[in-house]
């Protein structure tokens, strides 16, 4: 939301000074609307003006920093409700939930079967990336278990409505940057202090929005900015419409006092019902959930969500690519048949789930067709008999491979002739149209 | 200083309803974004349909499906049990065994199990193809006439088939449809374009705008949903103002992460609950972007959906 020049001149001491090197207050003025010069450069803005102005300048939406190190995330910082108005900017992240009263035995399974859940998926690292520890007014107790957490390599979240005991546990795991969770309309003052000292982001609740509005309000007022927002347990319906009205104050009223990252702990809201917290996940990572708190995240929890938010946290101005090459699938050998496709990241995703499917082991070949579908990497020269049998080269295919039949996608057919001069001992076979007939082409052509 | 929210206003999406007597569940007629309850209470929730198919499912590393269907033999047998899962709005009849790919069952042996499976359903029934647009357009025909006054949901017309599919089911049967298209919101009012030229009344005709399981593309046909209910609900588009129907399961159960076998992989623990958070997240995130129903396979899933649309409301 920038400010015209004018409006940034009225906030100018207008004594022509000269003392930014600028000929008069109003060319001044015009340079900072630009974004040519800092206002600072102006030593005798008044301190209501500054914030003004700062204050303008800002992004609806905060981004805060949580963790250290190789769990250091960053949250926020999204200016549209929705993917395709442009992008979304920062991926939420999931995390388990550990209590200071939850024996260790507990508490080593769960963690256990956190860190187990950690592997690859189109070229990035899954994992669930927070565990949140409900501390107990046991600080010893407390430290030990956020320890725990800390060891397993993942960003710490705290939940302690009690100062003392959050001080006390904070300054013991100061250095891994934990969130502060916690805080609510009647002990903002002494959790503020906290999480400032340690220079950690705040975690906020209230009773219904009106009342964490205040406390936000008084939040800021007081200096601390570096904060995120709880959506309550009182009720699922309560959770989404707050984490709904929260953000869409804040991207489409400008109300900055809702321009926070969301915390939401679905233990809370589903205790027990790891499917509910599933479905919730899912609903939360669409709408407006920043940190997302289960009992527990296995790979049957960990598969689809993960994969849900790897697509749309994907930018939908670049395509979501996979790395070309030779891939193996169904247990492919030297001695299985060659598929072409794109690295498209979901022709990629179809046809290798097709030739799974249809249990006919198959080499797939990914060649680089600039991320684009079959047919537009065709039309814009990407997928070509030359591209595919440089592609063949390039990657060694023939001195990997023993079998010489190339299966290339029904939509590409017009290229089999010249593949087939290009590619001399190869046969070239016209595949399907579509992935989903790959199934029935594959068996049929075993046979 | 307060919060007050600001009241949001927004058109409406058609309503559309299938079955027949108290056998009627009414898709869409809402004005609110997709589950946004709090700007008003929803004309109709959506609803959740559960699908069975004419060859059974292979339900092997599947023990709780399994148990449900348990001794449920024939297709009218297996659509009463489906049709009593908790949660269930309606059943899905698909018809797997048509594909000239697969087992290629004749027309005539189709609208047999139609009439069985629609004498024994006590739910509004819906009855999807075999993805093979020739068959369909076959199919749809004969089960239109055979099931005539049961105001069935055909899924789906498409762009090759939807002037014989939509003459032979709604303007001649009375029957609704939805239209499918390939995740891209121009196609999708395209669609509706055309098939409305036909003389098909708008509160006959749903859409598919296409599916997909999450992390296989998932972004396209939430974007695209997100698109439809924007246009739908805030630019007061009529073309696209249709409920959305999403056959999430046929997706979900087809996914590696759903079908791979315990054995195979052990890492990944039981196959069940993999398949069953699978379908339980996609859905979730497909009601989340616009769905008005969902179709679903497992009775903890289907349980568990129609739980969350309930503590939405």
């Amino acid at each position: 939301m920038a400010l015209k020049g004018l409006d940034i001149f009225k906030l100018t001491p207008k004594t022509n000074c000269k003392d930014c090197d600028h000929p008069t207050c109003m060319a001044f003025a015009m340079k900072v609307a630009q974004g040519a010069v800092p206002i600072s450069k102006c030593p005798h803005m008044s301190p209501e003006a500054l914030a003004k102005l700062s204050a303008a300048t800002e992004p609806p939406m905060k981004t805060i920093e949580l963790g250290a190190g190789e769990c250091a995330h960053q949250l926020g910082g999204e200016t549209v409700m929705l993917r395709h108005e442009k992008t979304l900017v920062n991926k939420n992240l999931y995390g388990i939930g550990l209590a200071a009263g939850m024996p260790d035995t507990a508490i080593d399974a769960l963690l256990a079967e956190l860190v187990k859940v950690d592997y690859d998926r189109i070229g990035k690292r899954m994992f669930a990336e927070c565990v949140l520890v409900e501390c107990s007014a046991d600080v010893a107790r407390s430290v030990a278990v956020a320890q725990k957490a800390l060891a397993s390599g993942r960003a710490l979240i705290l939940h302690c409505p009690d100062a003392a005991v959050a001080k006390a546990v904070v300054e013991a795991t100061q250095a891994a940057k934990p969130v502060l969770c916690g805080a609510s309309a009647a002990n903002w003052e002494a959790m503020s202090a906290v999480a400032k000292a340690a220079g950690i982001v705040l975690g906020v609740g209230g009773a219904d929005l009106s009342e964490l509005h205040d406390t936000v309000a008084k939040l800021e007022a007081a200096g601390n900015r570096n904060l995120i927002l709880d959506l309550g347990s009182a009720s699922i319906k309560d959770a989404f419409a707050n984490a709904v009205q929260i953000r869409r104050a804040a991207l489409k009223d400008g109300d900055r006092t809702f321009g926070y990252p969301s915390f939401v702990n679905l233990a809370a809201l589903a205790p027990g019902d790891l499917v509910a917290q599933a479905a919730l996940a899912s609903l939360f990572t669409l709408r407006y959930g920043s940190i997302v708190i289960m009992e527990r995240i296995g790979y049957a929890e960990a598969l689809p969500l993960f994969g849900l938010r790897q697509n749309i946290y994907t930018d939908p101005q670049k395509p979501m690519k996979v790395a070309p090459g030779l891939y193996p699938i169904g247990g492919a050998d030297e001695n299985s048949v060659c598929c072409v496709t794109v690295d498209f990241a979901l022709s990629y995703f179809v046809v290798s789930g097709e030739i799974e499917r249809s249990r006919v082991p198959a080499n797939l070949l990914v060649t680089d067709a600039g991320g684009y579908s079959v047919l537009t990497a065709w039309a814009a020269g990407k997928l070509s008999a030359a591209s595919i049998s440089k592609f063949i080269q390039e990657n060694q295919v023939e001195a990997k491979i023993k079998n010489r039949t190339l299966i290339i996608p029904g939509k590409v057919a017009v290229l089999q002739g010249e593949l087939e001069s290009k590619l001399p001992g190869w046969k070239v076979v016209v595949g399907t149209n579509e992935a989903i007939q790959l199934v029935r082409f594959l068996r049929d052509y075993q046979q | 200083m307060p919060f007050h929210t600001k009241p949001r206003t927004f058109k409406s999406i058609g309503a559309l309803s299938f079955g027949n007597g108290e056998r009627t569940v009414t898709l869409g007629g809402g004005n609110t974004l997709p589950l946004h309850f709090f700007d008003a209470k929803p004309a109709n929730p959506p609803a959740v349909g559960v699908e069975i198919t004419d060859t059974g499912f292979d339900v092997s590393g599947l023990p709780l499906l399994a148990a449900c269907y348990g001794t449920a033999g024939t297709l009218a047998e297996r659509i009463q049990c489906a049709a009593q899962f908790k949660g269930a709005n309606f059943v899905c009849l698909r018809f797997e065994g048509a594909d000239p790919g697969g087992l290629d069952r004749s027309v005539e042996e189709c609208v047999t199990l139609a009439q069985e499976a629609a004498a024994a359903c006590p739910l509004p029934l819906c009855i999807a193809g075999c993805r093979n647009v020739e068959k369909d357009t076959q199919l749809f025909k004969a089960l239109a006439a055979a099931l005539q006054g049961r105001n069935v949901l055909f899924l789906s017309a498409r762009e090759e088939n939807y002037k014989t599919v939509g003459a032979a089911t709604v303007l001649a049967y009375g029957h609704t449809l939805a239209g499918e298209s390939a995740c891209d919101v121009n196609l999708a009012k395209q669609l509706n374009v055309l098939t409305t030229q036909l003389g098909i009344a708008k509160g006959s005709l749903a859409m598919n705008t296409g599916s997909a399981a999450a992390g296989y593309g998932f972004e396209y046909v939430s974007s695209t949903m997100d698109r439809v209910k924007s246009a739908a609900l805030e630019q007061d588009d009529t073309m696209l103002q249709m409920p959305i129907v999403t056959p999430v399961s046929v997706e979900t159960w087809a996914v590696k992460e759903a079908m791979v076998s315990s054995a195979d992989i052990p890492e990944w623990g039981g196959q069940e609950p993999r398949g069953i958070q699978m379908e339980t997240v996609t859905a979730a995130a497909c009601l989340a972007s616009g769905s008005d129903a969902v179709i679903l396979r497992h009775p903890v899933s289907v349980e568990k959906i129609a739980a969350l649309i309930a503590a939405l409301i």
